[in-house]
């Protein structure tokens, strides 16, 4: 499928208006594996006929990281930035592939004046199987055991446990939960500004003891909803030395490639 | 009225004087703390109380240790009507006033309380063996050497002393009812206690009227004793759970706050003709240092913490060895917080500076830059708790105010300001991604 992928300011320019923002964030950008998803995003997108833009170089960092490292200062000024670029194209609704920026730009842009409906891209790719606007049959997951990784800012953060695995369930393939799941989900240890610096001391890698969780249950795939949490797994099975029988997908590649995008 | 009645009266004034004075003091020291307004929404806030304190509900999430809780807690709260009689008693040197009045209904009440207190005595022994004999990580970790142990293993003993001076004293009192002695009316019902009667019954009336008493006695001045050992003790939850589950966060747990002192000071760096925010008399100061930095609701939270470790258990920093525990964060503040109480004190009511601060005397960086800031521990919370916050809170002195973060953080922090992104890429190549091969 050739990708089509339009900028706001385009849709501006010829006077129209998109049905809703995807928010591509800083990893789905620039993160060679992420941006395999960002991909498999707009892919899902454009089968599903969504008018969709991006804010492509009008993007800049939500500031999640600056401000949970503790630089509010930081954070604010990406935030109101962020909010005046919308804000001035009107932008109504957002989809990202990024529970942190998921997180703060549903939660904690509104109070700095960037009111926005925001769903995370497992919620969109749900609602759009609901809606019958993209099929899927198993494709090369049916059977297959398949474990789930809670992003932090998606399941506590946020309560969203069932959005994708309801999306996983149409893939026919065989769901597995780690024994730490949903509300009880182990971090991958990426969270917090961890993915930007060497963890403190201590005995075990925070991803190594996630990853470990997730292949003691033998999957084929660790399915995962976060470009952070898709990295510290992806390490964590290099770690492990299971590279060649383990994958690690986010569920939008999983969903595209299943749906033979 | 007797003498015993003047000494039981000035007994419940003192007791109940010195609580309400450790109270105040304590309630003093939690408005040390910055404002926050968590009194919206009180609909909501009721029946977050009614369903996480009072009904427990994040305690039975770990079944085992839930289930005992409950055993004590139901206890606790129904044996304590008994004390409204007791205190009747004293006052009126009556003996089961309530009796005469409530019928056979006062049997019911009597035996059902006997039969919790054996249930309470048993779940208490059950969490002494959890405690300090078989290996729960959680008890043994070493925020817990010393005092908390203590006062831990002091409050199960305690329960047992009181529940049996309890179940002893309706032993010794049914024998005195059998045996028809003036003032002990025939009352009562005593599943538990009559299989206590062989202990006593070759005991002289007399005997058995002075341990009755004893027991009595025993029993409503331990209640009282532990009222007011309670502010020095975990076991402040069994009040504070209430107001500070009340009081807790309702929204989404991925929401950090936004700092307003911050929100003014960006707006005029965005546009420098809005108006400036009046100046208050307090100085901004860009997150916390000190106990008095944090929110007040923080500093309940630390006096409301019952030192469970559930929190530290399901931390994936503490899992790692890192040295990080969310229980020892909210640990660190209370001690902190008791200490600058008694700095007040000691100085007429003015924080004398001590050369001390929560952040680094207390709590190191070490510990705040292992978070991930997962929100597991704010989950786990049979209380709702929130360490992350203090954490954040703290984490923002480091960066803002003490320009000390990690250096890999540092050079994040400068490539979102150059390059909108915390890696360093140029942000002309933002959308390159569209037109690579897939
Ligand atoms: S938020 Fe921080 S302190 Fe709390 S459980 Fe997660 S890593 Fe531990
Ligand atoms: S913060 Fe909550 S979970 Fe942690 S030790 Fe205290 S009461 Fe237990």
């Amino acid at each position: 499928m050739e990708l089509k992928v339009r900028t706001l300011a385009s849709y501006n320019a010829a006077g129209e208006s998109p049905e809703i923002l995807f928010w591509v964030g800083c990893a789905g950008s620039f993160d060679d594996r992420a941006k395999k998803v960002t991909k498999a995003v707009a892919k899902i997108l454009q089968a599903a006929d969504v008018k969709f833009a991006v804010l492509g170089t009008e993007e800049s960092c939500t500031g999640d990281p600056a401000k949970r490292a503790g630089n509010e200062f930081l954070f604010q000024m990406q935030a109101m930035q962020n909010i005046a670029v919308m804000n001035e194209y009107g932008v109504k609704k957002i989809v990202t592939a990024c529970p942190h920026c998921f997180n703060t730009l549903k939660n904690e842009y509104p109070e700095l004046g960037g009111h926005y409906d925001v769903v995370h891209h497992t919620q969109l790719i749900k609602s759009l199987l609901d809606e019958g606007r993209i099929r899927v049959e198993g494709g090369i997951f049916k059977g297959k055991k398949i474990t789930f990784h809670d992003p932090c800012y998606l399941g506590r953060a946020n309560g969203e446990y069932e959005a994708p695995r309801e999306v996983l369930s149409k893939l026919d393939a065989e769901l597995i939960e780690m024994k730490r799941c949903k509300s009880n989900g182990l971090c991958c240890g990426a969270g917090g500004a961890q993915m930007f610096k060497e963890a403190e001391p201590g005995d075990k890698e925070v991803n190594v003891e996630r990853t470990e969780e997730a292949l003691a249950l033998n999957p084929k795939v660790i399915a995962v909803g976060c470009p952070f949490c898709n990295t510290m797994m992806t390490d964590g099975v290099k770690h492990a030395e299971k590279e060649s029988e383990v994958q690690v997908l986010d569920i939008a590649e999983m969903i595209a490639s299943a749906a033979d995008l | 009225m007797g003498v015993e009645n003047i000494i039981f009266i000035i007994a419940l004034l003192a007791g109940g004087g010195l609580f309400a004075f450790n109270v105040r003091k304590i309630i003093r020291n939690i408005r040390l703390g910055k404002k926050l307004n968590r009194t919206d929404r009180q609909a909501d806030r009721w029946k977050i109380m009614t369903r996480v304190a009072l009904g427990q509900s994040k305690m039975v999430v770990r079944p085992v240790a839930g289930f005992l809780h409950l055993l004590v807690y139901v206890g606790f709260v129904i044996i304590n009507l008994e004390v409204l009689e007791i205190i009747l008693d004293g006052i009126f040197g009556t003996h089961r006033l309530f009796a005469p009045l409530l019928g056979g209904f006062y049997d019911f009440l009597i035996g059902s309380f006997e039969i919790l207190a054996f249930l309470v005595i048993f779940a208490v022994v059950v969490f002494f063996i959890r405690r300090n004999i078989i290996y729960i990580k959680r008890f043994r970790q070493k925020e817990l050497n010393g005092w908390p142990k203590n006062d831990a293993n002091l409050i199960l003993l305690i329960e047992v002393l009181l529940m049996s001076a309890f179940l002893t004293m309706n032993a010794t009192d049914q024998i005195l009812q059998s045996r028809g002695v003036a003032h002990y009316i025939e009352a009562g019902s005593y599943p538990v206690s009559s299989m206590l009667t062989g202990i006593f019954s070759s005991w002289s009336t007399e005997g058995l009227m002075m341990y009755e008493r004893i027991a009595w006695w025993f029993h409503i001045l331990g209640i009282l004793a532990f009222l007011n050992y309670l502010p020095y003790s975990k076991h402040f939850h069994i009040i504070l759970a209430f107001p500070n589950v009340f009081y807790s966060n309702l929204e989404a747990k991925g929401r950090i706050s936004n700092m307003k002192a911050v929100t003014d000071e960006v707006k005029l760096m965005l546009d420098p003709s809005a108006t400036p925010p009046e100046p208050s008399d307090e100085p901004v100061k860009f997150g916390a240092k000190d106990v008095q930095d944090l929110s007040w609701k923080s500093l309940l939270d630390s006096y409301t913490c019952t030192e469970c470790g559930r929190c530290t258990s399901s931390c994936p920093a503490n899992q790692t060895g890192k040295l990080l525990s969310p229980r020892a964060i909210m640990m660190k503040t209370r001690d902190r917080l008791e200490e600058v109480g008694k700095n007040i004190d000691a100085n007429k009511g003015a924080f004398v500076d001590d050369g001390k601060s929560l952040l680094h005397d207390y709590i190191s960086a070490e510990e705040l830059w292992a978070c991930t800031t997962c929100n597991a521990c704010v989950e786990a919370c049979p209380v709702n708790i929130d360490p992350l916050s203090i954490i954040v809170d703290l984490r923002r002195q480091l960066v803002m105010e003490e320009s000390a973060p990690p250096a890999a953080l540092n050079a994040m922090f400068t490539n979102v300001e150059n390059n909108g992104a915390p890696w360093q890429f140029s942000p002309a190549d933002r959308l390159n991604w569209a037109d690579e091969d897939a």
